[in-house]
């Protein structure tokens, strides 16, 4: 199993990032390296092995379904880099 | 065939994985916090109330609860979405294989599977048409525990669809998790639709309907989309995979200009949540908390209250309604087939109307259940006539404390209590043969059918008091000398 150019390409669409050619050559060999370190742990006899989700062992961290306020308006709305009165502003999307 | 997803927001007071509050009429961005509006380093945590909702709605479609499952990253990009991907459950969701039974219109019922019930976060709201290129966001959507129940594709006609949507928004209501509020969204529902060609046994491609927040708008939205399916077909052409959107305008389907290659959703385990184990023992402190389900008490009610099967249904369809009638039951001096059918005649027409006119909840509905009792028991014992008691229950309106609807009861039962006194009765007959002396002559000469205009004329002048078999027996003794 190989990276093509193609791979790249959709891969960097998804996270919505844009490279240079040269820079998807170069990350196209490092995917195939990940990849062949993925291929190495394939080797292994992982039959009755159930596959771990979690690092954490622990289960069921809950909380109480109390309200708690933690931000008023104006905190929330602090870091946007462009905002109106009371809403984050993004440049129009459409087609979800 | 026609297979439904239903999006249910849970009525917690709480977020999914945050404390912000999930009040939906907050003013814009107030319930957010760092973890909502994902800011890195933050840390979701799991709220139980929305564990126990989920599992009561599983246990009420029976379905099985899976005893460990996990939760999944789902991975996209949109403006509404603050961390980049949505937390949902892939391939454990809590509750699976289950089932309702709905009612056909040939009164059969049939069985809908229920593939999966699944927990998840929903997104904030976008407002699109503020300005030409600029999208405001609310986050205050962000974060709200969804529960998404899918539907086998078991459903052959809109009005299955219409039946199986109505049951499990009646379900939701009756566990008290969710408010049914479509127009709010806090119920929202995509079909999927696909059709199989008479004598064939493989099915066409599907096509998936997204949002439809009314029932008018997914029995329109369905009906549309077979219409456009068959016409697809019958040109000899082939349907293709499409997310659509239904516009309610001009009743039609049309595909979303969505490109598919870019729904790689990219699942993988939310590292950032632990598994979720339910026990033994927490699922049976859920399942002795249930309320008893719509089916069972309309079942119950037929057999404790004597009602027919339609009223049973009428009463037991929203469960504080319900809950009401018995109260008014339970207060009943006589406990048998004539006082519960009376109460609940009373209960079905007039409280309704009251509450269709104010358009209220029976929770606000003014009067006590004990005063429907006491109407109920004043018909049976016969000292109100039917017609009396429809005006003491509107008097007892009038009343603004309990104890001026209990005078007003008083009084107007004495006032309008049936008059059985034969002097008194015959009075009112002998005057009302005497003002009608041609309608007389001609009863006197065959016109047998003219004692219904009598026994109406003497009830009017009674003031719907006289006792009507005395009414009748008077009449044709007096009419007939």
């Amino acid at each position: 199993m190989s990276v093509t150019i193609k791979d790249v390409d959709k891969i960097a669409q998804l996270a919505k990032l844009k490279f240079k050619e040269n820079e998807k050559v170069k990350l196209q060999s490092e995917l195939n390296k990940i990849l062949e370190y993925i291929d190495q742990l394939n080797e292994l006899n992982l039959d009755n092995i159930e596959p771990l989700e979690n690092i954490n062992e622990t289960e069921n961290v809950l909380r109480k379904d109390e309200i708690e306020i933690w931000l008023t308006n104006e905190e929330a709305l602090r870091n946007a880099p462009s905002k109106t009165g009371k809403f984050f502003k993004v440049p129009k999307v459409l087609d979800k | 065939m026609i297979g439904l997803e239903i999006h249910a927001q849970m009525k917690t007071n709480t977020k999914a994985f945050c404390r912000c509050s999930t009040d939906f009429h907050s003013s814009p961005n107030s319930n957010v916090c760092p973890v909502c509006l994902g800011y890195p380093g933050c840390l979701p945590v799991l709220n139980e109330k929305l564990i126990e909702f989920t599992i009561k709605m599983g246990i009420a479609t029976n379905c099985t609860i899976r005893s460990n499952s996990i939760f999944a990253r789902k991975n996209y990009f949109y403006p509404d979405l603050t961390k980049g991907y949505q937390i949902t459950q892939f391939d454990t969701p809590l509750c699976y294989e289950g089932h309702i039974n709905i009612k056909l219109k040939n009164k059969e019922t049939k069985k809908i599977g229920i593939t999966r019930i699944h927990i998840e976060e929903d997104a904030g709201k976008s407002i699109h048409d503020f300005h030409d290129d600029e999208t405001l966001i609310d986050f205050n959507r962000c974060g709200v525990p969804l529960i998404e129940i899918v539907s086998e594709p078991d459903m052959n006609s809109t009005d299955e669809a219409h039946q199986y949507l109505s049951k499990i928004k009646q379900t939701l209501i009756y566990l008290e998790i969710n408010d049914g509020n479509m127009e709010e969204g806090s119920l929202r529902c995509d079909a999927n639709i696909s059709l199989r060609l008479k004598g064939t046994e493989t099915l066409g491609t599907r096509t998936e309907i997204k949002n439809l927040n009314s029932f008018k708008n997914v029995s329109d939205a369905i009906e549309a989309e077979i219409k456009r399916q068959t016409s697809v077909l019958e040109s000899g052409e082939k349907v293709s995979y499409h997310t659509m959107t239904y516009n309610a305008k001009d009743k039609t389907t049309a595909a979303t200009r969505t490109k598919e290659e870019a729904h790689d959703y990219r699942y993988f385990p939310e590292p950032d949540l632990v598994k979720l184990k339910i026990s033994e023992d927490w699922l049976r402190k859920v399942a002795d908390n249930l309320p008893e389900f719509p089916d069972k008490r309309r079942d119950r009610f037929m057999k404790d209250y004597f009602l027919p099967e339609s009223d049973s249904e009428e009463i037991t369809h929203d469960r504080k309604f319900a809950d009401y009638f018995e109260n008014v039951a339970v207060n009943l001096s006589d406990k048998n087939e004539r006082s519960f059918r009376t109460a609940s005649n009373i209960v079905r027409a007039e409280v309704r109307k009251v509450m269709n006119e104010k358009k209220i909840g029976i929770n606000e509905f003014p009067l006590p259940a004990k005063a429907i009792a006491m109407i109920a028991d004043s018909v049976n014992s016969g000292k109100v006539s039917i017609t009396a008691s429809k005006e003491i229950f509107t008097l007892m309106l009038s009343g603004k404390s309990e104890e001026e609807m209990l005078s007003i009861f008083r009084e107007s039962e004495k006032n309008l209590s049936i008059v059985s006194d034969t002097s008194e009765i015959e009075s009112i007959v002998k005057k009302i043969i005497d003002t009608n002396p041609e309608e007389t002559q001609r009863y006197k000469s065959g016109e047998k059918k003219l004692a219904g205009f009598f026994v109406g004329k003497v009830m009017q002048e009674s003031k719907g008091k006289a006792n009507p078999k005395i009414v009748n027996e008077l009449l044709i003794k007096l009419l007939e000398v």
